[in-house]
């Protein structure tokens, strides 16, 4: 498929492949975004490289897949936009099942804190360098990670532990 | 004398590790707890749970305040406690299924999660929606908008102290209810809005129940900026506090009113056009104090703002079919299904499979909610239910910024900046 790129887009792939041709894996279009897949190991550099030439200074979400049974099972995807073009451009790393550990882009954008800790609640991503680093829905004390493919829909019984006794009334 | 760590007052009685974790989130060392401060002998440092459940925390939203007397010297923020798994249950329905959940997301506005889901779907599938419906959407949406306003305004004033207020609002609140239910059905979770159309046109009775509404609605308005604009309590309490600074509004991932009133004019209505909203005229007010008072000012300009789009709207809306006539695409119309077979078919399928879009396709389509940028993130894999589907939502972005704009305000103005901020945790936990 012919990439239909505009200016800013067609400057990021070709100031992507030009420095970071390494790191580069594939440039798809679906439904008129542009998805740049990409090594996991460079990201906070490329990140940064396309917040500082590119503008691309709007974080707009952190999202995780589950390519459940693929090699290289889980999927980070950045989500962020040019202000000046108003172009929107997603990134994206897969991450290995064993010890899925990524670099945390907190430092670039500070919005990439609750993003970041969303992901690590539903995938069990972890992201290295997170400032503060725990849960954001379920309790620190919960073992599993829903969005994963295996969990079941009706949840796992007994899993949240529930207050043993009846609340003091007073 | 002896300093102890707040983790050592702490006695959980469940979730013992996440309540440790919070604490210890807070610590760091001006939260180290003396047992008696020698410069602190009112023993004025505490920590402060504000929340989960309490009126002003908007509902289940818990707040870790770290006090030093009145001042809020560190926050943490608590949420999760209405988490619904709601993108677990979207992978495990069709998409049409999944339409009411929609509503019980920002059920302040649910008609625009209705919109977006259904567009995503819809650029997903390529289907192609009819232009009377498009411009049904876009009135919908944009009395949603008001009614989210109308409802921040009334609880953000009574947060402020001015009761009576909150009764005017909803009272308009209600004229918008009894508007939804002549056009959908419902008061309050319409689903009104459906892949490949909306479920049914407008009634003579709702068109001059809208037409009406858009012609009072103005003079309302007029009036509380009357009361408020000048109003010296009101401005007291909202000037200069929680403010967000236009260099940070980015970087914290502000969104909707809360970085309009920051400074920047990101509207998705200007910036990625959906429905017609190119074919409309409106402006996105903006703000540069990025505070309370800032934040009143832009939604209450929004709200003038919708009322003219839907003037306008009304213009140019042209007679025709309100969904997509490929019954592979959308339901038909139950005429069709009560007298024809075919119709009987082709109901039975969408409700059974539902539209299959493309497999490996990706689309991310991002609307504007009152609350800000709410974006859907699909993957397909070919069959009748998403693979992934991710909810980018406003409020959760929003919270973050209380977050940060909390430390080092008063304890008093907490309840107000939550207020202003107008996060709803029905859409911030999914």
């Amino acid at each position: 498929m012919s990439l239909e790129l505009n200016d800013t887009l067609q400057g990021v792939v070709d100031g992507l492949s030009s420095n970071y041709s390494e790191d580069l894996i594939e440039v798809y279009q679906s439904c008129d975004h542009t998805y740049i897949r990409t090594e996991a190991e460079n990201i906070v550099e490329l990140c940064k490289y396309l917040k500082e030439k590119h503008h691309f200074i709007f974080l707009c979400d952190i999202l995780g897949t589950d390519r459940y049974t693929s090699d290289e099972r889980f999927e980070v995807i950045y989500n962020m936009m040019n202000l000046r073009s108003r172009d929107r451009l997603f990134i994206k790393i897969r991450v290995e099942e064993e010890n899925p550990v990524v670099k945390t882009v907190t430092p670039i954008w500070k919005a990439a804190g609750w993003y970041e800790r969303e992901v690590y609640d539903m995938f069990g991503i972890r992201f290295e360098g997170h400032p503060d680093h725990r849960r954001i829905f379920m309790p620190e004390d919960y073992e599993y990670f829903p969005l994963r493919k295996e969990f079941p829909l009706l949840g796992i019984p007994g899993s949240i532990e529930l207050p043993n006794t009846t609340p003091d009334t007073e | 004398m002896k300093p102890t760590d707040i983790n050592s007052k702490v006695k959980p009685l469940f979730f013992k590790e996440h309540q440790r974790g919070i604490y210890k989130s807070l610590e760091d060392k001006h939260t180290t707890i003396e047992e008696i401060d020698s410069e602190d002998p009112l023993n004025s440092k505490m920590i402060l749970n504000m929340g989960p459940q309490h009126p002003a925390t908007h509902g289940v939203l818990r707040l870790i305040l770290q006090l030093r007397g009145e001042l809020i010297e560190k926050t943490k923020i608590d949420i999760g406690y209405l988490h619904r798994g709601v993108e677990k249950i979207a992978e495990n329905k069709t998409y049409q299924e999944f339409m009411p959940y929609t509503d019980r997301m920002d059920y302040l506005s649910p008609y625009s999660n209705n919109v977006a889901l259904c567009l995503a779907v819809e650029k997903l599938a390529e289907v192609e929606v009819p232009e009377r419906a498009q411009y049904i959407r876009m009135i919908c949406s944009e009395l949603a908008r008001i009614s989210s306003h109308l409802l921040w305004l009334g609880t953000m004033v009574m947060d402020a102290g001015a009761i009576s207020f909150f009764i005017w609002t909803f009272r308009e609140r209600e004229k918008i209810y009894d508007i939804f239910d002549e056009v959908a059905g419902h008061r309050f979770t319409v689903s009104h809005s459906r892949i490949g159309g909306v479920a049914n046109d407008f009634t003579d009775d709702a068109v001059a129940r809208i037409k009406e509404f858009v012609e009072t609605f103005p003079q309302e308005l007029k009036d509380w900026h009357g009361l408020l604009d000048r109003n010296r309590i009101f401005i007291d309490r909202n000037k200069d506090v929680g403010i967000v600074k236009t260099e940070d509004a980015l970087d914290i991932g502000a969104t909707g009113p809360v970085l309009r009133a920051a400074g920047y004019a990101v509207d998705q209505r200007i910036i990625t056009p959906y429905l017609r909203y190119d074919k409309v005229d409106f402006e996105i007010p903006t703000r540069l104090e990025g505070d309370n008072l800032a934040r009143y000012f832009v939604r209450m300009e929004e709200m003038a703002e919708s009322i003219k789009i839907i003037e306008q709207c009304f213009d140019k809306m042209p007679k025709g079919p309100i969904r997509t006539n490929n019954a592979k695409q959308a339901y038909p119309s139950k005429d069709e299904v009560y007298y024809s077979m075919e119709g009987m078919i082709h109901d039975f399928m969408m409700t059974d499979t539902g539209i299959c879009p493309p497999a490996g396709k990706e689309v991310y389509h991002a609307v504007e909610s009152p609350k800000g940028e709410l974006g859907y993130f699909i993957q397909s894999d070919g069959t009748g239910h998403p693979w992934r589907l991710k909810i980018n939502a406003p409020s959760f972005r929003n919270l973050q910024v209380l977050e940060n704009i909390l430390d080092g305000e008063m304890v008093a103005d907490t309840v107000v900046i939550i207020g202003g901020i107008d996060p709803v945790m029905g859409e911030a936990d999914k």
